[in-house]
């Protein structure tokens, strides 16, 4: 089973290096680009979980250490392999 | 005094801090290791700055879970003298010892220099010997050091007095030039609500002896046993 796992940086905190490169996809004429927020993507392998059992144990893994839930959110799918 | 400094791997100021606590300021200096739950009687703590753990994951992530930690957050909440500087202050912060977070500079670049730091409160254990108000020259040297947290979180920190440094010009005022990597209402250090664990993002440990630039930094540690 795979857990896949995206960390964002939250709404309200600055995101410097979205905001640069939006300005450097600007630059590449793509003026279409709004805003571009960059965030993490991880992948976590699991073994011996059933899927219940496995988003409890990743939804915990991702509050005490992927994620700062200070600054960042979190989400994450759970697919069999 | 008997400090304990503590060594992760990536840490880069374990041994500048020694130095300064050692043979700067003629104190007792106990080098603590990452694995090792022993804090060996030491009755105050600096958390050195550096790139522990390479800053895999974020800043201070994987290092709030090494083994010493356990017993640092232990001696902290039993009111123990604990003082994080750069790396060090980002590990407080993800360990929950001190409110907020840090995030990468607004500039996105590596900064190195000297700043002027303000005094904003002389109720911490390491800033006893300093004068509210007086600016400290300190060197800051980082590249997450933009200080961030939410409104509820500012608010508490105003009104417990928990502000402890903040950036400043030459003329000390908090402006937003004087703000080197865009911390939330220019604010370089902070501390828990009962003054013993301070954080900042500044190096004192660098500013120790006039040759190499200046002393302010310190009145930091003689705050604590002087």
């Amino acid at each position: 089973m795979l857990a896949k796992v995206y960390v964002t940086p939250k709404k309200a905190i600055l995101d410097p290096q979205g905001t640069a490169i939006a300005q450097s996809l600007h630059a590449l004429d793509y003026a279409e680009v709004g805003e571009v927020r960059m965030g993490k993507y991880l992948e976590v392998r699991l073994t011996g979980l059933s899927k219940p059992q496995a988003e409890r144990r990743v939804e915990e893994m991702c509050q005490r250490l992927l994620a700062n839930l200070i600054i960042e959110d979190f989400r994450f799918e759970i697919v069999e392999e | 005094m008997k400090w304990g400094v503590v060594t992760f791997p990536g840490s880069n100021d374990d041994r500048d801090s020694v130095y300064c606590l050692e043979r700067v300021l003629g104190q007792e200096a106990v080098p603590l290791w990452h694995k090792d739950q022993d804090l060996h009687g030491v009755e105050a703590i600096v958390l050195p700055g550096g790139f522990s753990y390479g800053d895999y994951l974020r800043c201070g992530a994987v290092a709030r879970f090494s083994p010493v930690m356990s017993s640092v957050m232990a001696f902290a909440r039993a009111g123990g003298p604990v003082l994080g500087m750069c790396n060090g202050f980002q590990i407080l912060c993800e360990s929950g010892l001190l409110p907020g977070a840090l995030v990468r500079n607004r500039s996105l670049a590596f900064i190195c220099e000297w700043v002027s730091v303000r005094v904003e409160t002389t109720r911490t254990r390491f800033t006893a010997r300093c004068a509210a108000g007086e600016c400290l020259s300190l060197p800051i040297k980082h590249g997450e050091g933009c200080y961030v947290a939410d409104e509820a979180t500012l608010k508490a920190l105003q009104d417990n007095d928990q502000v402890v440094f903040r950036y400043v010009n030459r003329a000390g005022e908090a402006l937003e030039s004087a703000n080197p990597n865009g911390a939330v209402q220019n604010i370089a250090g902070v501390a828990n609500t009962g003054g013993n664990v301070v954080g900042l993002m500044p190096h004192p440990e660098h500013a120790v002896e006039a040759l190499l630039g200046g002393e302010d930094g310190r009145k930091l540690f003689t705050s604590v046993f002087a």
